[in-house]
């Protein structure tokens, strides 16, 4: 028999391969260039980075729950374009967002031009969108649907009966959602809010454009500019320890309740909006939407326009994006297949052991990008070396390397990364298969996999396509592990905008971001398909 | 109990991986790992293998995953070649020792002493100098001297400079460090802090944006991006200053390369490097990114000409290696972002 229950054990150890090549350096004694830091940058780094993440967390909260809210339970002009179109910002990487609001509002940009053409003064007064809000409104705008995915999900599945509910017990409709439905939807939102806090925290791209210097950015700093793999470790294991006390903290938050929510009402009855409120709501999203999606991709068009004649090659292009969704296809289904055979483990053997097993297994999206690709590819190419010395050893076979230059290494890296990222909506969704769902289902003469694909899939399913999506649109835009494992010829899109903006040439990285959105457009399109909105 | 539809997937998971495994391993091929992009490295490679009939397959990544790389990968690495498109690194790759000394009489009657690791771990292959740019509308060619000058008070808030995090500024204050010590060249860096007009921004191209739109006065950068902004707009109120020509001369950095420690096609490896520094080759360097030839024989791009001759720092690279560490130290100390 094979038991689902070392599933989430052995996805903790992958994930803790990296980590631990990453600790194991840190009991070396203290570096010089470690009390060089603690006497320079150290805590500004650490308020930097705390200002940041606090800082997106409530963007991204304040945006994500109110757009969910209003395209989960109300009815306005256009709710049935924005709620799908809402999630249309997930496909444009962050650092391409960056960019463009720069290039845009900052001194040399079109915006301050024409004002200081038009006033006739330095604009001394203007704020600089370098600073730490920018960075924080770039990154609010390029996160948001997180929470608002997750949030909605919640909204849909439940937020208008106990809306109804509340107010038959005499809540008013604002008392009911903050009494009511937003206690209820806690796990969702809570989940969408690790999600934008990890990816804050191993954001580089975004951080780069604005030299915004975070934890991330000095580990980079330490390990590449100063050749101290041993500084970097440490500051990288005080950030692993930051992230675990979150996720321990979040754990005990979380498991104090209970949610049996069985299933979907077939048709949610909306509230009408009327008169102003009607457009207030219908303004507030298209505001949202424009600067979050429409205004860069405009930008990136125009760009992508006038680079076309140079840069266009189809047979190329058309290969990128093949292997683009190749990639993304593969690792959406290897993660989700993963994390569901972890999530039952975890609903059969809810023992804590297994509970920190599960939380460990998706630290690895909080690590910056190019640590964890290192860090995965070292234990796993000293393994495949290990192995090929075994195969010559034992059978005088000449293996050579098993496993590098193979997709396998890169599925392996997308695993340990984005875990998380299809953790939390099928975990979510696994809270509303509640024991009472499977003993009614068992009184009827329903067990094992009958069961799963008859009940337990249905109910699932929202959360499944939410988390395939995320995991596909991620795959797509992530550099690092790409760069690094893609085997010879594999390039994909995001390493072509990797090529043009790494010598600074963003115009030239239009074409192939533009490309990438259109390609990311294609799992939301689907996904828009499967759930009904 | 295992259902038949687990049991079907466990097997179909693994067969689908298998599928992937690959390794062609072709004697007439060199294996390069690239921090030069792309677009800046294939047109070489491909006058290469026109010419010798050997194949050059490359990957392209920043240098520190590269480096990286090629350490976990010890003896087991495809590459046969690294090239990087700063001294530093390479530096650091010898340093590490994953680059294999190279002994060849091409190599060095192509390339300039300076230009080259004394113990032929690594070559520089193309030049990549870093000079003043300065708005013409708001600056005479003669108040700027020198680097050190622009820690002057005079430059008050007219300054703008990219991050410190770059390698090329990194690479610079190591060399000033080389010449005038620690103490020195922070007094110096903590004066262009204090003249910056804005923080520092985040590349070589937003610095000369900066600059023509008036937000500072002159800035440091590589030459090859004044060439590409101003072959955009050849209107933009900017031109170059070549700096310290009555002293130690412009800072130089070099994209180079060298001979991976376990190359497989060792041979091919130094046939295309000493290719990549023959006339053909540093022509088409000078050509697709308007970088200097290292081969003092070849003539720059004529665009790039008509900003004139100058004198070049001609200390050894090897420096900026070695004083990296310190300089990103003291950059942090003196404030510089």
């Amino acid at each position: 028999m094979i038991s689902w229950r070392w599933i989430p054990f052995v996805a903790a150890a992958l994930v803790l391969a990296p980590v631990g090549v990453i600790f194991s350096s840190v009991l070396a004694p203290a570096s010089e260039i470690w009390q060089h830091l603690v006497e320079t940058t150290l805590i500004s780094l650490l308020l930097n980075t705390f200002w940041l993440v606090l800082g997106v967390i409530v963007g991204t909260a304040l945006l994500g729950i109110s757009l969910a809210w209003f395209t989960a339970v109300y009815e306005f002009p256009g709710r049935r374009f924005f709620s799908w179109a809402l999630l249309l910002p997930m496909a444009i990487p962050a650092y391409v967002t960056a960019f463009v609001v720069l290039g845009l509002f900052d001194f040399t940009g079109p915006i301050q031009t024409t004002l200081r053409a038009w006033l006739d003064s330095d604009l001394s007064w203007f704020p600089d969108i370098r600073g730490r809000m920018g960075v924080i409104i770039v990154m609010t705008l390029a996160f948001y649907p997180y929470v608002y995915l997750l949030a909605r999900n919640a909204f849909l599945s439940q937020g208008k009966r106990s809306l109804e509910v509340a107010q038959s017990l005499g809540f008013s409709r604002k008392q009911g959602f903050f009494k009511v439905v937003l206690p209820m939807a806690r796990p969702w939102i809570a989940g969408g809010i690790m999600l934008v806090s990890m990816e804050t925290l191993a954001d580089f791209g975004t951080v780069a454009v604005f030299n915004y210097n975070t934890f991330t950015t000095a580990i980079y700093k330490a390990w590449f500019s100063m050749f101290s793999l041993h500084a970097a470790s440490q500051l990288a294991s005080l950030l692993i320890i930051i992230v675990f006390i979150v996720i321990v903290l979040e754990q005990q938050f979380r498991s104090r309740m209970r949610y049996a929510e069985a299933k979907r009402s077939a048709r949610v009855q909306r509230i009408q909006l009327a008169g102003w409120h009607n457009w207030v709501v219908t303004g507030f999203v298209i505001s949202v939407l424009f600067f979050a999606f429409f205004l860069p991709v405009a930008q990136l068009c125009y760009w992508a326009l006038q680079s076309f004649v140079q840069d266009y090659d189809v047979g190329r292009y058309l290969e990128f994006l093949w292997h683009s969704l190749t990639l993304s296809g593969l690792a959406a289904l290897l993660i989700c297949l993963v994390v569901i055979a972890m999530v039952y483990a975890l609903r059969r053997y809810p023992d804590s052991a297994t509970r920190y097993a599960v939380r460990t297994a998706t630290i690895g999206y909080a690590l910056p990008g190019t640590v964890l690709a290192i860090g995965v590819y070292v234990p796993l190419v000293w393994l495949d070396g290990q192995l090929s010395e075994l195969a010559l050893h034992w059978f005088q076979i000449e293996t050579g390397p098993l496993i590098q230059g193979t997709l396998a290494i890169m599925l392996i890296a997308y695993l340990i990364r984005f875990m998380a990222v299809s953790h939390y909506p099928i975990d979510s969704a696994m809270q509303r298969v509640t024991h009472s769902v499977d003993e009614a289902a068992m009184s009827l003469g329903v067990h094992g996999w009958a069961m799963i694909r008859t009940v337990h899939i249905p109910i699932l399913k929202p959360g499944i396509f939410t988390a395939a999506t995320l995991v596909f649109v991620d795959v797509m835009k992530e550099m690092p592990i790409t760069l690094m494992t893609r085997p010879f010829g594999w390039d994909t899109l995001a390493v072509r905008i990797y090529e043009m903006t790494s010598e600074g040439q963003w115009e030239q990285a239009a074409l192939p971001a533009v490309t990438l959105i259109l390609a990311g457009l294609i799992p939301i399109y689907l996904f828009m398909r499967q759930t009904e909105i | 109990m295992v259902s038949p539809n687990l049991s079907r997937f466990l097997i179909v998971v693994p067969l689908l991986f298998s599928l992937f495994i690959i390794h062609p391993v072709h004697a007439n091929e060199v294996v390069v790992y690239s921090a030069r992009i792309e677009q800046l490295i294939k047109p070489m490679f491909d006058a290469f293998t026109q010419e010798t009939g050997i194949k050059v397959k490359y990957t392209t990544d920043n240098e520190g995953a590269l480096l990286a790389r090629l350490e976990a990968e010890g003896k087991n690495t495809p590459a046969d070649m690294l090239i990087t498109a700063d001294v530093g690194n390479l530096w650091a790759a010898a340093q590490k020792g994953l680059l294999k000394p190279v002994k060849s009489e091409a190599l060095e009657g192509n390339i300039p002493a300076y230009l080259r690791d004394p113990d032929n771990a690594w070559f520089g292959l193309s030049i990549r100098a870093r000079t003043l740019v300065y708005n013409t509308k708001k600056v005479k060619p003669e108040e700027l001297s020198t680097y050190e000058n622009l820690a002057d008070p005079k430059w008050k808030k007219r300054l703008c400079l990219r991050t410190s995090k770059k390698v090329y500024n990194q690479s610079l204050v190591a060399m000033m460090i080389a010449e005038h010590g620690v103490a020195e060249t922070e007094k110096i860096v903590k004066g262009w802090v204090a003249n910056l007009a804005t923080d520092p921004l985040s590349d070589d191209t937003r610095a000369l944006e900066f600059v023509a739109a008036g937000k500072c006065d002159v800035t440091l950068v590589n030459t090859y991006y004044f060439g590409r902004l101003m072959k955009q707009d050849p209107n933009l109120p900017l031109a170059i200053f070549w700096p310290n020509q009555d002293s130690s001369g412009v800072h130089v950095n070099i994209s180079g390369a060298g001979v991976t420690r376990y190359a497989r096609n060792e041979q091919a490896a130094i046939k295309l490097l000493e290719f990549l520094s023959s006339a053909k080759a540093q022509n088409l360097f000078a050509d697709v990114n308007m970088e200097y030839p290292v081969n003092p024989k070849i003539a720059a791009d004529p665009f790039v000409a008509t900003w004139g001759d100058f004198k070049q720092n001609s200390m050894n690279l090897v420096k900026a290696g070695e004083l990296q560490t310190t300089a990103v130290k003291l950059m942090d100390r003196a404030g510089y972002r």
